[in-house]
């Protein structure tokens, strides 16, 4: 049995987060994200968790930190000004490797920018926010039923790789109605838990690689195992370790983590682009233009597809590369002024053309603009024009 | 009670000595006064939990076999926050330098002693960025010399426990790494008390705030704070003159007429059930 509801992207993200089992909320409003506070502020309590409207979003995703310390899963909402805010925590978060979801609804930036018009200017951000090398999981959305599903699959990522996940949305998806299936009770879905220490706490070692999976195990505090948490470099004891080895130990770690595990963490959906000439690549609210456009330019007998990525960072650069193994061109739409193609262009390697429809006016293409787009790129393809 | 050497082999995580302190530094007598409070409290180490920010006096948290976390600068308080709200059963003792909780930790800080969180925050004051090598922080006395007020301080500086009053503190209190019978015991007042507690640890940074304002070795920055910390007993009965320059250690202020944070949380759960439960009906 399940319930039909009409939902807001941003509700979406609520009952997902509720359905993975989130139990901690912290943060502070701010358009287009509010809805997910608002809604974590009722339905929270409802199942026994908590929610706190905290002072500014630093305060925000340090609640929420030290909730997920706590062995509580925990998730924070923001848009542009405050995911700014955010950034060094998001790197305390990498480096100390506590689980937590920080969700980014964006809009039009930089500043205050436009705070009700979409925008995908934050997507390098999502990735390169906070200082120094680091690394971390990025998933974008483009429907309400997968605002539902990536909430539920940014908690378990998180809680499976001990890092920050950043659920990048935008203003279309978190403000759009749709229609949405949800189970009447979550109770039944698979909830992902953190790896627990194998070891007695006189042995346990909070960044030790026991395993092979380059994950360690993590305590709750208050459980028995006392350990230290710190965001200076430190070795598999937990405590600062300054030397050349220690940091390039840890650094490698966290690089492999991820890297180790791409195919697990790395997802797109590809829409009629197994004999596609040209391949559009967006995501997010983006995406959504970008069905209607390649459906219209098949009636228009162009062979167009779309590569969806799923998973924003790590970037699928495997994925994006074997496209050109068929597409002649590779166009790029993204509601920036061209963030992401420079990934897209990195991982072709001039293989084949790559072209940008930017739009950066704070409203989303038609499917007719981006149609226009898709044949420039087919008629290139013909003249073999780059 | 425990002798410190007996504290030492009990509390601190082996193989983490030396401290980075400098010689004549009070840090070591605030955390040696910690333990003890700890101690005589009966606090489980795994009950534990010392969370601080950055500093010299926040690596304390790393040197002590507890749940323990050295966070970022000025953010120790929201961190302890959320690990309360995780586990309202743990003891959260917050640790932060002068600098780290009234700078750029301000906000936060009113904030939490507004809500009335059950954290117990003991603030480290030495007068002075000590970990950045002497600049000077919003407890700096004015006329104050540092190394970013080579002309001296014009700014007025906070006396941090009024702020938190004004902000709603249900406990203050202060005391000086001089007066250590007075300091265990504020901090085992603190502890027990249900709600958000603030302790002002008055402390010597020789180095970095005697060199730099002449006031000379580590020794007589203590007979500073002999001479100028009054009993709180006894500054009842001083008058403005005699208060000048001076001011009052031991617990300052005390209420309890305020439910502790994540206890009033719980209503709100349970508000929330019961809505739930009349809504499915
Ligand atoms: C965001 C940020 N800004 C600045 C610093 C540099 N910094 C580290 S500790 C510190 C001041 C420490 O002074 P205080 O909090 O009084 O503690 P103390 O070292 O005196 O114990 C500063 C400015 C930092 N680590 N992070």
């Amino acid at each position: 049995m399940g319930r039909v509801l009409l939902l807001q992207g941003n509700q979406a993200v609520v009952e997902g987060a509720i359905a993975a089992g989130v139990r901690f909320y912290g943060g502070y409003p701010i358009t287009p994200s509010t809805e997910i506070a608002e809604g974590m502020a009722k339905r929270l309590p409802e199942v026994g968790g908590k929610f706190m409207q905290t002072e500014d979003e630093l305060a925000g995703i340090g609640t929420v930190i030290g909730a997920s310390m706590g062995g509580v899963k925990a998730m924070t909402a923001t848009s542009g000004p405050g995911f700014s805010l955010k950034q060094e925590m998001i790197g305390l978060a990498c480096s100390a490797e506590i689980p937590c979801v920080i969700v980014n609804v964006q809009r039009v930036g930089p500043a205050t920018g436009q705070p009700t018009s979409p925008a995908q200017g934050d997507v390098m951000q999502a990735r390169w926010g906070t200082h120094g090398d680091h690394w971390l999981i990025a998933v974008s959305p483009s429907s309400v039923p997968e605002c539902f599903d990536l909430t539920r699959r940014a908690v378990a990522l998180s809680e499976t790789y001990r890092c920050p996940v950043i659920l990048l949305m935008d203003e279309i998806v978190g403000h759009m109605r749709e229609r949405i299936e949800l189970p009447d009770s979550y109770e039944h879905l698979p909830v992902v838990k953190r790896k627990a220490p194998s070891v007695p706490p006189e042995e346990y070692m909070a960044y030790a690689d026991t395993d092979g999976s380059k994950v360690p195990a993590m305590a709750a505090f208050g459980s028995g195992y006392r350990w230290h948490v710190s965001g200076l470099v430190h070795d598999e004891t937990g405590f600062p370790k300054g030397t050349p080895a220690a940091t390039k130990n840890s650094q490698d770690r966290l690089r492999e983590k991820l890297a180790k595990n791409e195919e697990d963490i790395v997802k797109a959906e590809r829409y009629r682009a197994d004999d596609a000439d040209v391949v559009v690549v967006a995501y997010g609210g983006a995406a959504r233009t970008a069905y209607d456009a390649v459906d219209l330019a098949r009636g228009a007998g162009i062979r167009a597809g779309l590569f969806r990525p799923i998973t924003i960072w790590p970037f699928a650069e495997r994925a994006i590369g074997e496209l050109t193994q068929k597409a002649k061109c590779l166009l790029v739409h993204e509601l920036n002024c061209g963030q992401y193609v420079r990934e897209v262009e990195r991982a072709v390697k001039g293989r084949v053309p790559v072209r940008l429809y930017a739009k950066y006016d704070n409203e989303p293409a038609t499917p007719e603009q981006l149609l226009a787009e898709i044949r420039k790129a087919a008629e290139g393809i013909k003249e073999g024009r780059q | 009670m425990k002798s410190m050497e007996e504290l030492v082999n009990v509390y601190f995580r082996p193989g983490r000595l030396p401290h980075l302190w400098c010689p004549g530094c009070g840090n070591g007598v605030i955390l040696g006064a910690l333990l003890k409070a700890i101690d005589a409290e009966g606090l489980e180490k795994d009950n534990v939990a010392i969370i601080s920010g950055i500093g010299c006096s926040s690596r304390a948290s790393g040197y002590v076999d507890f749940n323990t976390a050295n966070t970022l600068h000025g953010r120790a308080l929201p961190i302890s926050t959320g690990l309360k709200m995780a586990r309202p059963d743990l003891n959260v003792i917050t640790l932060s330098g002068d600098g780290d909780c009234s700078a750029i930790g301000g906000n936060h800080l009113i904030h939490a002693v507004r809500r009335n969180v059950g954290l117990t925050l003991v603030v480290f004051n030495n007068s002075i960025y000590g970990m950045t090598g002497g600049q000077y922080s919003p407890l700096t006395p004015i006329g104050s010399r540092a190394t970013t007020a080579p002309y001296l301080t014009i700014e007025p500086s906070f006396d941090i426990l009024a702020l938190a009053q004004a902000a709603g503190a249900t406990f203050t209190a202060r005391a000086t790494t001089y007066h250590v019978p007075v300091l265990v015991d504020v901090l085992r007042k603190g502890i027990r008390h249900d709600g958000f507690s603030i302790i002002e640890v008055v402390t010597g940074c020789p180095t970095n705030f005697g060199r730099q304002n002449k006031i000379g070795a580590p020794a007589l920055m203590m007979e500073w704070q002999k001479d100028h910390a009054v009993p709180r007993a006894a500054w009842e009965k001083l008058d403005d003159e005699a208060r000048r320059g001076k001011f009052p250690i031991g617990v300052l202020f005390e209420r309890t007429d305020e439910k502790e944070y994540t206890k009033a949380y719980d209503e709100i759960i349970e508000r929330a059930q019961a809505a739930k439960k009349e809504e499915t009906a």
